[in-house]
């Protein structure tokens, strides 16, 4: 079992790289421990900024100092980030489209048992929804690195949601996940049924198709770390020859993964598009791997839905 | 420039100003004319910022967070020569244009985008540190009318200035005492804004006339004088200023005038700017 989190390795990315690039700056809202910041503010104290339980303020102070020529990167509980100061996100970073880049720690229902405040089921809608933002939710440490590495390069505002919790590794080790910046990763290839996933599902995901292979059901897996923008080509390779198409992610049924890859899958190659996601509502209370399990968003429940859809 | 050819000069402008909102059929005209002499004083006296330097690291960074007071800063920016004002006059709110109802940063000495209230402090608070952090000597200068402090975020802004002393930073706020739906006092009680600054930690200068550029420059040249804490000018101007046909008038607050109107206007502008050119 995999003990080291995605936001740790954000944090390693971000000392290997400070260290010969004074411009990258660290804000935090009263956050560096929960963003697993606290060794790179030690470091690196004149690169951090310390914008205490001021949501509006981080978000504004990062464009500020990216228009100056800074490297900003934004920690936030998920859910404080993507609502409290969406309209920071909206103007300051994309519209004024400055280098920012929003780490929205803890997200989905990292929290559990500490209710719906603490929860961001709505953040992928949210920020996908806005002109100039994109948003990328890592699968496991391996690509979360390649993913930093790879904003470090470009001067574009951007949303990366990850969990609180150390995630099984999906790819075996930094130089096996074949990265390259906004194209998804097929994973496992099958004919029968596309299974597309994101973030902490992505894990899930391919224990699920290894289920349905004892079964003679050949489903591929995706990982689709680019929300926004989506990898179409990726996507409609994967769903081309499929019967089906199920989606799984940790959000609200509405505006995520699903509903854009139905958007996809509707105007291209129409076909069944079943997604699995959180309920329109409160979560039921419980640690993250509770709520998945209640839900179905585990192994179990995304191979029982594909065999019920492919009958 | 001397100061009274400053005071004719904003005067000039907003005629400019009269002429961009009778072109684009619409303008927040009253702020606009509260504050122009605050932006004549920061773009021809104050700031170190032209189209030649804009791309010079070291240039002072200024920031309208009362976004919707866009055509004052329009006919300042002509003005300084950043585009000609016949542009303005022919785009200002047409068709696929860029010269839109708020500072849009794709047309040139626009650094940053506005127009929902309370977003430029924070933004100006992340340009001083960064200047702090390349150890430059750029200022940073924003511009906040009195309604807009109501809004939160303007005092997380106002909370982080203080708590990394950022004396390179100057707010001005446009205190002309009337916001959209009437007077501040009567729509959220905004006094004193001295005190509520000073209690932030903030250098405060309360510039009696915010209407006369002498004080201005005054205000501006002692906000450079602070160490260790940033500055605030309280700029107790009048909306509208310039005619008595607009002057403390909240229904002026976005408005076109009428062809009677706008002649007794730009009338009433003409005699003010003659008064300071044969001073």
């Amino acid at each position: 079992m995999n003990k080291i989190t995605n936001r740790q390795v954000i944090c390693e990315v971000l000392m290997e790289r400070a260290a010969q690039d004074k411009d990258i700056v660290v804000l935090c809202s009263d956050s560096r421990g929960s963003a697993s910041m606290t060794p790179f503010t030690e470091k690196f104290p004149e690169q951090f900024v310390e914008a205490g339980i001021a949501e509006q303020d981080l978000v504004g102070m990062a464009a500020g100092l990216a228009k100056c020529g800074k490297k900003s990167y934004a920690f936030s509980p998920a859910c404080f980030l993507s609502t409290r100061s969406y309209e920071q996100c909206k103007i300051d970073c994309a519209y004024s489209d400055t280098n920012v880049k929003l780490i929205g720690i803890s997200g989905g229902i990292s929290y559990g048992a500490l209710g719906m405040s603490h929860h961001s089921a709505q953040d992928i809608a949210a920020l996908s929804a806005i002109p100039n933002m994109r948003v990328y939710l890592p699968s496991d440490r391996h690509l979360t690195r390649h993913l930093i590495n790879a904003l470090l390069e470009d001067q574009k505002c951007a949303y990366v949601r990850t969990g609180r919790n150390a995630v099984e590794d999906v790819y075996e080790s930094d130089e096996a996940c074949p990265f390259v910046m906004n194209r998804a990763n097929v994973l496992m290839e099958g004919d029968d049924i596309a299974i597309v996933a994101a973030g902490e599902m992505v894990y899930p995901a391919v224990k699920a198709a290894e289920l349905l292979e004892e079964s003679g059901i050949h489903a591929s897996v995706t990982d689709m770390y680019c929300i926004k923008p989506l990898d179409t080509e990726t996507l409609l390779k994967v769903a081309g020859n499929a019967k089906a198409v199920i989606t799984v992610e940790e959000h609200s049924p509405f505006g995520g993964l699903g509903s854009m890859v139905a958007q996809v899958i509707g105007e291209h190659c129409p076909k069944t598009v079943k997604c699995l996601a959180l309920p329109d509502a409160p979560v039921i209370t419980g640690t993250s791997q509770e709520v998945f399990d209640y839900y179905g968003l585990n192994a179990a429940g995304i191979a029982q839905t594909a065999k019920k859809i492919l009958g | 420039m001397k100061t009274n050819e400053l005071n004719a000069l904003a005067y000039e402008l907003r005629k400019n100003v009269m002429d961009i909102i009778k072109a684009g059929k619409g303008g927040h005209i009253g702020g606009d004319m509260s504050v122009m002499d605050t932006l004549v004083t920061l773009y021809f006296h104050e700031m170190n910022i032209s189209p030649k330097n804009m791309d010079d690291a070291g240039r002072d960074r200024f920031i309208m967070s009362k976004g919707h007071s866009v055509e004052a800063l329009y006919a300042v920016l002509a003005g300084k020569g950043f585009f000609p004002l016949e542009e303005v006059l022919s785009k200002f709110s047409q068709f696929g244009s860029e010269f839109i109802g708020h500072p849009n940063n794709h047309l040139p000495g626009i650094e940053m985008n506005s127009g929902s209230l309370g977003h430029g402090l924070p933004v100006a608070v992340g340009m001083a540190l960064a200047g702090k952090m390349n150890h430059q000597n750029y200022r940073v200068y924003v511009v906040m009318g009195d309604g807009e402090l109501a809004e939160g975020s303007v005092w997380e802004g106002a909370m982080s200035a203080h708590n990394y002393n950022l004396d390179n930073l100057c707010a001005v706020v446009d205190r002309n005492r009337l916001q959209i739906s009437g007077g501040t006092e009567e729509v959220m009680k905004q006094d004193s804004q001295v005190e509520r600054w000073k209690a932030f930690g903030w250098n405060v200068i309360d510039v009696k006339d915010g209407n006369n550029i002498q004080e201005l420059e005054d205000a501006f040249a002692a906000a450079r004088l602070c160490k260790g804490s940033p500055t605030v000018l309280i700029a107790n101007t009048v909306k509208g200023c310039g005619s008595s046909v607009m002057e403390n008038k909240a229904s002026w607050h976005h408005k076109v005038p009428t062809q009677e109107e706008y002649e007794q206007i730009m009338k009433d502008l003409e005699a003010r700017r003659e008064v300071f050119c044969h001073e």
